[in-house]
């Protein structure tokens, strides 16, 4: 018996220690009906006193999503997903919109807290030498604080939840909304333009190197909810803005939809670095629970010289369905991704990019790392795209993949259509395993099976890790260590 | 021979030469020295033809005609050789069937009957020979897998097969250990004939030594700051290239 | 006058499936049962399945609608006709004595064919002839190779099933003379298909070579829907060559599976250069460990050719290699696909697979569609591709020309030597030499 009870303390310190953000926090919460119908979007749109055109949006891409059916061609595997079944809306209750961080719950200052995301700035700035980052908190369906928000208006950049944009700034809203990605785009693209219900904004004015990192924390909390949340990124001619997004969820024994889009607009001669941690939670060895992740993430380079650079690490999340992608529109622009895909025990990814190369002398670089381990599958699916006009366009792949046991599986599926001659296109994948040799070598200098092996696996991946700010590069570099545990032995 | 006026070269509308003036006479061999970044490679694609170099003022003559309105192949016919500071490889085409087609595509442009298999077999071997270049490295593909010596062998054998009235040799000696170094001047001084000019560039005096010239240019800021004969080399091998600033101070 | 109506009441049939159920059943091996239940299943199959429908992954970038509309009908005995001369025949060195079996549309020309002398045991004979005398060899391994499922051309052929080349070697026998197959495309007034099936049964440790040819004579407008069935015993070794030299109106498809067992050793090569739309599609199953299989190939075309490449390497057994080398030179407003997968499964540790597709855009309206694909489930592997698509090194061309070859010649070498690599991955000597004249003959032609 005594040893039982023990045996049981292990295994929760050991899962705990795995995926540390899986506790939940107590709050009341204001919640929709299940399920989801026209008066749902209209109540969330009513919530959000939104003006008609965006209801009228919301509308016209929910009739749409009935008549679509979902997609299919990703290598992953999951039970139907019942829509109907699913809260759409759910929101710490607050009385009023807080005006300052002191009337927020302060359970929810300590969630952020504990998950080592400071919302307090007189935290942050005595906080040593780290460069300040401005946060948007997603809580569940909606923002509940942003963070610098005064000192970043003084450079003329806009940084706050996109409820308060369209609220403030409709104009620009209206302008970009779906214009990236149209309500109609894909399923669960669609699905989000019906229900979205927060995230975040960003207009980043002429020549304005935003002064500071900017990032969103998502994090869902409420049970049986849907993550909705639509993100939009404006960086006018010349300007700069480098953007972080992370997030987590409660560990729980049912799978949780998070179905968002990010739509990255990039002007003349602009710059948008867009990276992602990504730490949903994943589900337990035997696959139970985790978050299913479908995210539509696109970028336009729509100006002459724009650069648009994805950089993720996907580590967590029961499945990953994500691509995204750069629209090359504008002559000599650039678009970059860098993905790092971990999967462990159960977990499915299929993800990668599209680049589509419209304009002239535009080029894209690839770079993909895919950790499979356990019993997952990591798939990398990419398309180059090289457009009739689109004279000396360039592109690189590469696409390693890394296996760490013979249970898991990786795939590579790269598409490529060129069209134009004077193109280069490059495309170069890799499998392997990690060599008995490098094992060897580490423990014998003193490494722990596990410690080599994180620190083989960071090796392989360091041409992303460095792509991504410093902030997030040492908690993406433990991440790594943490998602492999027990991969190996 | 070769008369350089005023020549005006932008890459990407970057202006790297900015009014060169050089002139070339049959059976000289001039050398053009200069800082990194001081247009000296501009110069030998130029004059080879290369495109993506943009003449945007003056003009080349090579015995009396318009270089500039030539092909690049043309310009080879007419007799302008380079060496290539990195020679390319062609993957697939094998050293000696490239070398082939180029002897006869020069030889039928002068008016001269085309080689067949054997006649030039007995050409090249005693060529390749002299520069130690074995028979496997005539079949092997273009210089590929060649090292950086062979690489430049494999130059000056070709420049001793086509037997160019203008041979370019642009930084040859970029990457050779001295034993090579010697081989490729020994080879390069062979050539140097009455009817023959060479245009030697190069950032170190070293080279120098071996392939002695008559003339010496110090090449920096898109144009020619100074001409001496091979003192001025040996002047620049002491003091370097202070006097004529920084290529990045320009 | 009640002709006439008859002709006004029954419309032509307006699908593919509807148009082949009226073909007339071939009347080979009549009273092989099993035969006959071969058929039948391939045509309830191909029924089912239809043409491949536009949206299908294996079909997604080659359109099939043109073929479908085309009124495609059975070769009747009448459209048998040709001169030996009228098709260019293969570039072998004439001293190379070789077995040929020629076959004009679709069907067994004695005439035209001869056999070398073979060692006893071997079997080189016309399927129609193996139907009559030994149907038992027949029986063992026709249509239990070629995977009819999903795969409706395969499932067409299986319906009508009726003539092809049979090769049969008994165990350890060294077939030293090359087997050719020439296919001829010969149609006339209007457009017909044919259904040739090839069955290669290679013993355990014996070796063979066999040089597929089909050539199409003049503009002739047909569809020639060939499969082939190799099965390789352990340790055999098989060189297996393909020149697609097809008339510019013919829609060419081939599907290849083979079988290797253990230690077999499968050297395969495709060079397609005609048809107006071509699918080579090969399917390789690894079967036991030790196998070595080379996939190697060569596209070369223009004008307004499609040409669509297709192969699965499936890695089941551990410490097996494959290797995949294709080349492609496309002109004019010509387009090329490919799509090639590697699949290692989860007891196939120790795999070495390497997969290259390469493709040169020659004009501004040429386009390639590439789609290498790794599927892996072994750890212990290595695994690779690479896919390029562009026009030719602005580098090597200017060093070319540096040495005085004009811009036309250079590019011409420098195409002919980019297919060559290609090609040189063909290990029978002789038959390399004859496909590299073809690639220096296509480049005749630019």
């Amino acid at each position: 018996m005594v040893a039982n009870v023990e045996t049981i303390d292990q295994v929760r310190a050991v899962t705990e220690q795995k995926y540390k953000y899986g506790f939940f926090t107590n709050i009341e919460t204001e919640t929709a009906p299940k399920g989801l119908n026209e008066d749902i979007i209209r109540f969330i749109s009513a919530k959000k006193n939104e003006p008609t055109w965006l209801l009228e949006w919301r509308l016209k891409a929910y009739r749409h999503w009935l008549t679509m059916a979902e997609p299919n061609w990703a290598k992953v595997g999951y039970p139907p997903i019942d829509y109907q079944d699913a809260y759409y809306y759910s929101a710490p209750k607050m009385k009023e919109k807080p005006k300052s961080l002191d009337e927020v719950d302060p359970e929810l200052l300590r969630t952020y807290e504990k998950l080592g995301i400071p919302l307090r700035e007189q935290e942050l700035l005595a906080g040593v030498e780290k460069p300040a980052v401005a946060v948007d908190a997603v809580f569940d369906s909606i923002s509940v604080a942003t963070t610098f928000k005064a000192k970043l208006q003084e450079y003329g950049v806009i940084f706050c939840s996109i409820s308060e944009a369209v609220e403030k700034h409709p104009d620009l809203v209206r302008q970009y909304l779906g214009s990236v990605v149209p309500y109609s785009d894909n399923f669960f693209a669609t699905l989000n333009s019906a229900v979205y219900t927060d995230g975040s904004f960003v207009y980043v004015p002429p020549g304005v190197r935003c002064p500071m990192e900017l990032s969103t924390y998502f994090r869902i909390n409420a049970e049986n909810t849907g993550q909705f949340e639509r993100t939009l990124i404006i960086a006018d001619a010349g300007s700069y803005v480098s953007y972080l997004e992370g997030c987590t969820a409660p560990m729980r024994d049912e799978n949780q939809l998070h179905a968002a889009v990010v739509e990255l607009v990039a002007l003349d001669d602009a710059q948008i670095k867009y990276s992602t941690v990504q730490n949903w939670y994943p589900g337990d060895a035997e696959g139970r629970g985790g978050i299913y992740n479908f995210v539509t993430k696109r970028g336009a380079c729509r100006g002459r010289a724009s650069k648009i650079s994805w950089t993720q690490v996907e580590t967590g999340s029961a499945i990953t369905w994500k691509y995204p992608s750069c629209i090359l529109q504008g002559d000599s622009s650039i678009g970059e991704f860098y993905s790092v895909a971990i999967t462990n025990n159960r977990q499915q990814a299929d993800t990668g990019t599209k680049m589509i190369h419209l304009g002239r002398n535009t080029r894209s670089t690839i770079v993909s790392k895919g950790i499979s381990a356990g019993r997952a599958d990591n798939t990398y699916r990419g398309l180059v795209k090289i457009q009739p006009k689109a004279d000396n366009a360039r592109n690189y792949t590469q696409c390693d993949s890394l296996l760490i046991g013979d249970r898991c599986g990786a795939h590579t599926v790269p598409y490529i259509e060129c069209r134009n001659r004077t193109a280069s296109v490059e495309h170069e994948a890799t499998t392997a395993k990690i060599s008995e040799d490098q094992m060897f070598y580490c423990q014998q200098r003193g490494l722990s099976q596990e410690d080599a092996v994180s620190l083989i696996v960071n090796g392989f991946c360091k041409e992303v890790m460095k792509e991504l700010p410093m902030e997030f590069a040492v908690e993406a570099q433990k991440l790594i260590g943490i998602s492999l545990e027990g991969s190996v032995g | 021979m070769l008369e350089i006026r005023n020549l005006h070269v932008s890459v990407d509308d970057k202006p790297i030469l900015k009014g060169l003036d050089l002139t070339i006479n049959a059976g000289e061999v001039h050398a053009i020295m200069g800082p990194n970044g001081s247009g000296k490679s501009t110069l030998s694609y130029v004059l080879a033809g290369r495109d993506g170099y943009e003449v945007t003022d003056g003009t080349i003559t090579f015995d009396e005609a318009d270089l500039l309105a030539m092909e690049p192949h043309e310009r080879a016919a007419e007799g302008v050789f380079l060496a290539f500071q990195y020679p390319v490889e062609i993957p697939g085409v094998s050293n000696s069937s490239f070398l082939r087609t180029a002897v006869n595509a020069v030889r039928k442009h002068r008016g001269d009957k085309e080689l067949d298999a054997m006649e030039f077999l007995k050409l090249i071997r005693a060529k390749a020979k002299q520069l130690g270049m074995s028979d496997d490295m005539m079949r092997r593909a273009v210089n590929v897998g060649f090292s950086g010596g062979e690489k430049k062998r494999n130059e000056i054998l070709q420049m001793a097969v086509l037997g160019p009235r203008l041979a370019i040799l642009d930084e040859t000696d970029s990457g050779l250990d001295i034993d090579a170094l010697k081989i490729v001047a020994d080879g390069v001084n062979a050539l140097r004939a009455p009817n023959r000019a060479m245009l030697v560039i190069t950032h170190y005096q070293r080279l120098l030594n071996h392939i002695v010239p008559d003339h010496v240019h110090v090449l920096a800021h898109g144009r020619i700051q100074r001409s001496g004969g091979r003192e001025l080399a040996e002047h620049l091998e002491a003091n370097g290239y202070a006097d004529f600033g920084s290529a990045e101070a320009a | 006058m009640a002709t006439d109506l008859a002709t006004v009441a029954s419309p032509p049939p307006a699908t593919p499936v509807e148009r082949f159920r009226l073909h007339p059943r071939p009347n080979s091996g009549t009273g092989l049962r099993w035969l006959n239940d071969l058929r039948e299943a391939g045509l309830d199959r191909f029924g089912r399945l239809g043409f491949p429908p536009a949206r299908s992954e294996a079909w997604k970038y080659t359109s099939l609608r043109a073929l479908e509309t085309l009124p495609l009908e059975p070769v009747a005995a009448s459209d048998r006709l040709i001169a030996p001369s009228a098709y260019a025949p293969l570039p072998l060195p004439p001293e190379l004595n070789r077995s040929r079996l020629v076959f004009v549309d679709g069907v067994f020309d004695p005439a035209q064919s001869r056999t070398a002398a073979l060692p006893a045991g071997v079997v080189l004979a016309p399927l129609r002839q193996v139907l009559a005398e030994r149907s038992d060899l027949a029986e063992a391994h026709l249509g239990r190779i070629a995977e009819g499922e999903g795969q409706a051309f395969i499932s067409l052929n299986t319906a009508f099933v009726d003539d092809g080349a049979v090769l049969h070697i008994p165990d350890g026998v060294d077939l030293e003379t090359p087997v050719e197959l020439v296919f001829v495309g010969h149609a006339g007034d209007r457009p017909l298909v044919w259904h040739p099936r090839i069955l290669v049964v290679a013993g355990a440790g014996s070796r063979a070579t066999v040089i597929e040819h089909h050539a199409g004579v003049g503009g002739a407008s047909y569809l020639a829907n060939g499969v082939t069935e190799l099965a390789l015993g352990r340790g055999a070794r098989l060189n297996h060559y393909r020149a697609q030299r097809e008339s510019l109106q013919a829609h060419h498809m081939a599907m290849v599976t083979a079988h290797l067992a253990q230690d077999a050793y499968y050297d395969n090569f495709v060079l397609s250069e005609g048809a107006k739309l071509s699918r080579n599609q090969i399917h390789c199953v690894l079967n036991g460990s030790g196998v070595t299989c080379r996939i190697n190939g060569a596209y070369m075309v223009r004008g307004r050719q499609h040409c669509d490449t297709a192969t699965f390497i499936d890695h089941a057994y551990p410490h097996c290699a494959s290797r995949e080398v294709y080349k492609g030179a496309i002109d004019n407003q010509a387009r090329a696909v490919f799509q090639g997968k590697i699949m290692v499964r989860p007891d196939a540790q120790k795999t070495d697979g390497y997969q290259l597709n390469r493709a040169l855009l020659l004009s501004e309206h040429a386009e390639i569609d590439s789609k290498p694909e790794l599927e892996i489930y072994a750890d212990d592997v290595k695994c690779s591709h690479g896919a390029t698509a562009g026009d030719l090194d602005a580098d090597c061309l200017f060093y070319l020309m540096a040495r005085g070859i004009d811009r036309d010649s250079a590019r011409g070498l420098l195409i002919g030597a980019f297919l060559n690599e290609a090609v040189d991955e063909m290990e029978h000597e002789a038959a390399r030499d004859g496909f590299r004249t073809l690639v220096a003959d296509w480049l005749k032609g630019r």
